[in-house]
């Protein structure tokens, strides 16, 4: 078991706040894993996935180290790839769809403008866009939220990062293009053998898929473990109501049904 | 008021602030300060500044004070800058809220109105329309407004348009609101801001305006304001450069102060929003 | 008596040269106190079907009757009355409110509009209220900024009900609020039903949601309505490709470890 990145007693406090958004966090992430970060709003999980790609806004108060086994911390775009929320606002509404994700080839694979466009190609074909070729000269507003998450996606990982950061990626999205967009995160990362890192507030998404979990609340670290062994068997307050307030088609509904 | 704290945070809100708090005083206290007509013959002509005590700022070629023309030409400025950027605004927003609320063909043509207004140059407008009227204070604070209100009614449009696809004004509908009760307790409140910002440019624009009107002879003869001084400075430039310069300073200042707090306004009003 | 028939309902939006049929010869209905769950993915119409219902949109073609009256028919002073029949309670991202507003403000517009009350006793009735949806009669002074999201939606459903409607139509109302969150919030909302028989159509595209407070449910796909039926029913054995798809859809929490892909989509 490789770690990738040791956290140790990070805290992180925006300016103007007194309480911190991240309060002495210890955290490993190991290379190759695909780790779910869950919590509700406010919990710090965004804060975390930003500290760690180094996206935090200036005027923050961090305090604590992350040792990466590499020395150094990576590189946004070239070792680590982030997927944000809202696709709308992470793509650049005036560029062309293969303008943005070619952009992240070029900038750090050094490849020419003709390569890093068929490299580009490649990559909407990977991550399953329809029609790649006319998508390539598209503009954003032209897809569909899901298309554009795909997008997102391909943009992020267009320079072959080590590192994929997903802050909330499927909130944005319907019930049926969550699933699809899961899916498709989980294959490549497979494929690449990646390191994952999945922000998330559904604990019921991230258990069909991730290897850890890590519980935030109020920023702090709740509870940490495999996937399995927590769901199964949690042993803090805090996941259990995460567990309890999980509702799906099995759970009874809250109306009487008329007969059985 | 929290607004007005975080705006004197700022270093352009403080200054801004300062200085048009000065220029109100200056205003209101001028008849004080330094009483009598200021139109008056004083003294002996064109004494030169900081010579007699009694002319601090030396006398003009018909031997009138210099400060008490600047310390008068404050209220004018002042009063004529803020009344027409005010009717500038109300104007502006009535016909942006009424076209970007009716729609359709009324804010077609209300739309072309506000082109053919902007079209014409501002100034050229103003005098063309102080020229044909006649000149007098209320006249002229006409003639800016004419000339300015195009721009406000523009961004009250464009923001009472994204402002009325929002969920809030779809329930104020749903709850049974009426539409005229919506358009002025929903939505207009919410256009304001950036209308407010921008306001401080207007008047900034209007006291300059009314100084140019004033220097080319076309202001209200019977009050002095700094464009007729400096416009009366302008025959003896090279040997009393001090009757023009200190009207000059006087508008700098003026106009620096309205930018300065503008800038901070608009500062302080980020701000706030930045607060949970 | 029937209180709500929409029959043949139909949208058409023009983009960009083609015409889309956003609602496409939709027929529903709907009985006194009863819940109908509208699902679809993104694009389907539901919510486009929810805003013709709310009159925020016009048809294109259909009829829709409510409380045995044409409600298509109404408008202007008329609408306006009987809109207090019908109220709707929005997904909460903080633009369902006006910024400006206060939380006495918000309960006090309907109020007003429609002399629930008289003028005396309106801030008694906005204290029972805000009681009524679980919050202290302290709130009433809060600037509508200061409240939490749940709060917000516990708010907007206080002003929903303030007019004592027959039906409100709920867009989305508890996807934007934390898991923990929207359980007490479903809970209400049914009390509130069994309380004063209100029907409710919730429009949503989580199966789960709807699963645990509707009893009957309606599929939307690309504009039609392509399933009714009782809720198990449908769950149990879904017809149609896109009640198959979202039922497939929802997460299940696994404690297993998983090798290989996540689900075979």
């Amino acid at each position: 078991m490789n770690r990738l990145c040791e956290i140790r007693d990070v805290s992180v406090t925006y300016c103007g706040q007194t309480a911190p958004a991240l309060d002495r966090i210890e955290l490993d992430i190991v290379t190759g894993e695909r780790l779910a970060i869950i919590g509700e709003s406010g919990s710090g999980k965004s804060t975390l996935a930003r500290a760690i790609a180094r996206l935090l806004p200036p005027g923050i108060r961090l305090s604590g180290e992350m040792r990466w086994s590499s020395g150094q911390a990576p590189a946004p775009g070239r070792d680590l790839g982030f997927v944000f929320q809202d696709p709308s606002a992470s793509l650049n509404p005036v560029l062309t769809i293969g303008e943005q994700v070619a952009e992240g080839a070029r900038r750090h694979l050094g490849l020419s403008w003709k390569e890093a466009h068929a490299h580009a190609l490649r990559m909407l074909e990977r991550v399953h866009i329809p029609q790649p070729g006319k998508v390539m000269n598209a503009f954003p507003h032209q897809l569909s939220g899901g298309q554009r998450q795909r997008v997102a996606i391909a943009a992020a990982l267009a320079a072959k990062p080590g590192i994929l950061i997903a802050d909330e990626a499927t909130s944005a999205l319907d019930m049926v293009v969550q699933a699809q967009i899961v899916s498709l995160l989980d294959e490549l990362v497979r494929e690449a053998g990646m390191t994952l890192i999945f922000i998330t507030h559904d604990i019921a998404l991230a258990s069909g898929f991730a290897d850890r979990v890590a519980i935030f609340k109020d920023g702090r670290l709740v509870e940490t473990g495999p996937t399995g062994a927590v769901l199964a068997s949690p042993r803090e307050a805090y996941t259990k109501t995460l567990i309890a307030s999980h509702r799906d088609l099995t759970t009874p509904p809250l109306i009487r049904e008329a007969g059985l | 008021m929290r607004l007005v704290r975080h705006l004197v945070r700022t270093p352009e809100g403080a200054i801004g602030l300062a200085i048009l708090a000065a220029l109100v005083l200056v205003a209101l206290f001028a008849p004080v300060l330094s009483p009598g007509d200021p139109l008056r013959i004083a003294g002996r002509a064109l004494l030169p500044p900081f010579a007699d005590p009694a002319f601090p700022l030396g006398t003009d070629r018909l031997g009138r004070d210099v400060l008490a023309g600047i310390l008068h030409g404050t209220r004018t400025s002042l009063a004529v800058g803020l009344a027409a950027a005010l009717a500038a605004i109300a104007i502006g927003l009535c016909v942006g809220l009424t076209a970007g609320f009716a729609g359709g063909l009324v804010d077609e043509g209300l739309m072309r109105v506000v082109d053919a207004f902007q079209i014409v140059p501002s100034f050229l407008l103003a005098l063309a329309f102080v020229s044909v009227i006649g000149a007098s204070v209320p006249v002229v604070v006409l003639a800016i407004a004419l000339g300015a209100w195009a721009d406000p009614a523009r961004l009250t449009r464009a923001q009472v348009l994204s402002i009325r696809e929002r969920d809030y004004v779809a329930s104020a509908r749903v709850i049974g609101m009426h539409p005229a009760e919506i358009a002025l307790r929903e939505i207009l409140p919410n256009a304001l801001p950036p209308v407010l910002a921008l306001s401080a440019i207007i008047v900034a624009a209007a006291i300059l305006t009314e100084a140019a009107l004033s220097f080319l002879g076309l202001g209200d003869p019977n009050v002095v304001t700094w464009g007729s001084m400096i416009a009366e400075g302008r025959n003896i430039l090279r040997s009393s450069p001090s009757l023009s310069i200190f009207p000059g300073i006087a508008l700098v200042v003026t106009v620096v102060g309205v930018y300065l707090f503008s800038e901070g306004l608009t500062k302080a009003l980020a701000g706030r929003r930045l607060e949970p | 008596m029937t209180l709500l028939a929409i029959k043949n309902l139909s949208k058409r939006f023009s983009s960009g040269g083609r015409r889309v049929a956003a609602v496409d010869d939709v027929s529903l209905t709907l009985e006194p106190g009863e819940t109908l769950g509208l699902v679809g993915a993104s694009g389907s119409g539901k919510s486009t079907l929810a805003r013709i219902l709310m009159r925020l949109l016009p048809a294109d073609a259909g009829s829709i009757r409510f409380e045995d009256e044409d409600w298509l028919a109404l408008s202007g002073a008329d609408l306006r009355r009987r809109r207090a029949r019908m109220q709707m309670v929005f997904q909460d991202v903080l633009g369902a409110f006006n910024p400006r507003a206060t939380v006495a403000s918000v309960l006090d517009d309907p109020l007003r509009i429609h002399a629930i009350v008289p003028k005396a006793e309106r801030p008694k009735e906005i204290a029972a209220l805000l009681d009524r949806v679980g919050l202290p009669a302290s709130y009433a002074d809060r600037s509508i900024r200061e409240v939490s999201g749940g709060q917000r939606q516990r708010i907007a459903i206080a002003r929903a009900i303030a007019t004592k409607p027959s039906l409100i139509v709920l867009d989305e109302a508890v996807s934007a609020l934390d898991v923990s969150i929207r359980g007490k919030i479903l809970e209400l909302l049914v009390e509130l039903q069994e309380e004063r028989g209100i029907s409710y159509l919730f429009v949503s595209h989580d199966l789960a949601v709807l699963r645990a407070v509707s009893r009957r449910i309606a599929v939307m796909d690309a504009g039609r309505l392509t399933e009714t039926g009782p809720m198990r029913q449908v769950i149990e054995n879904p017809q149609s490709p896109a009640a198959m798809a979202l039922i497939h859809a929802v997460p299940r929490l696994v404690t297993e470890p998983t090798e290989g892909p996540y689900r075979d989509v």
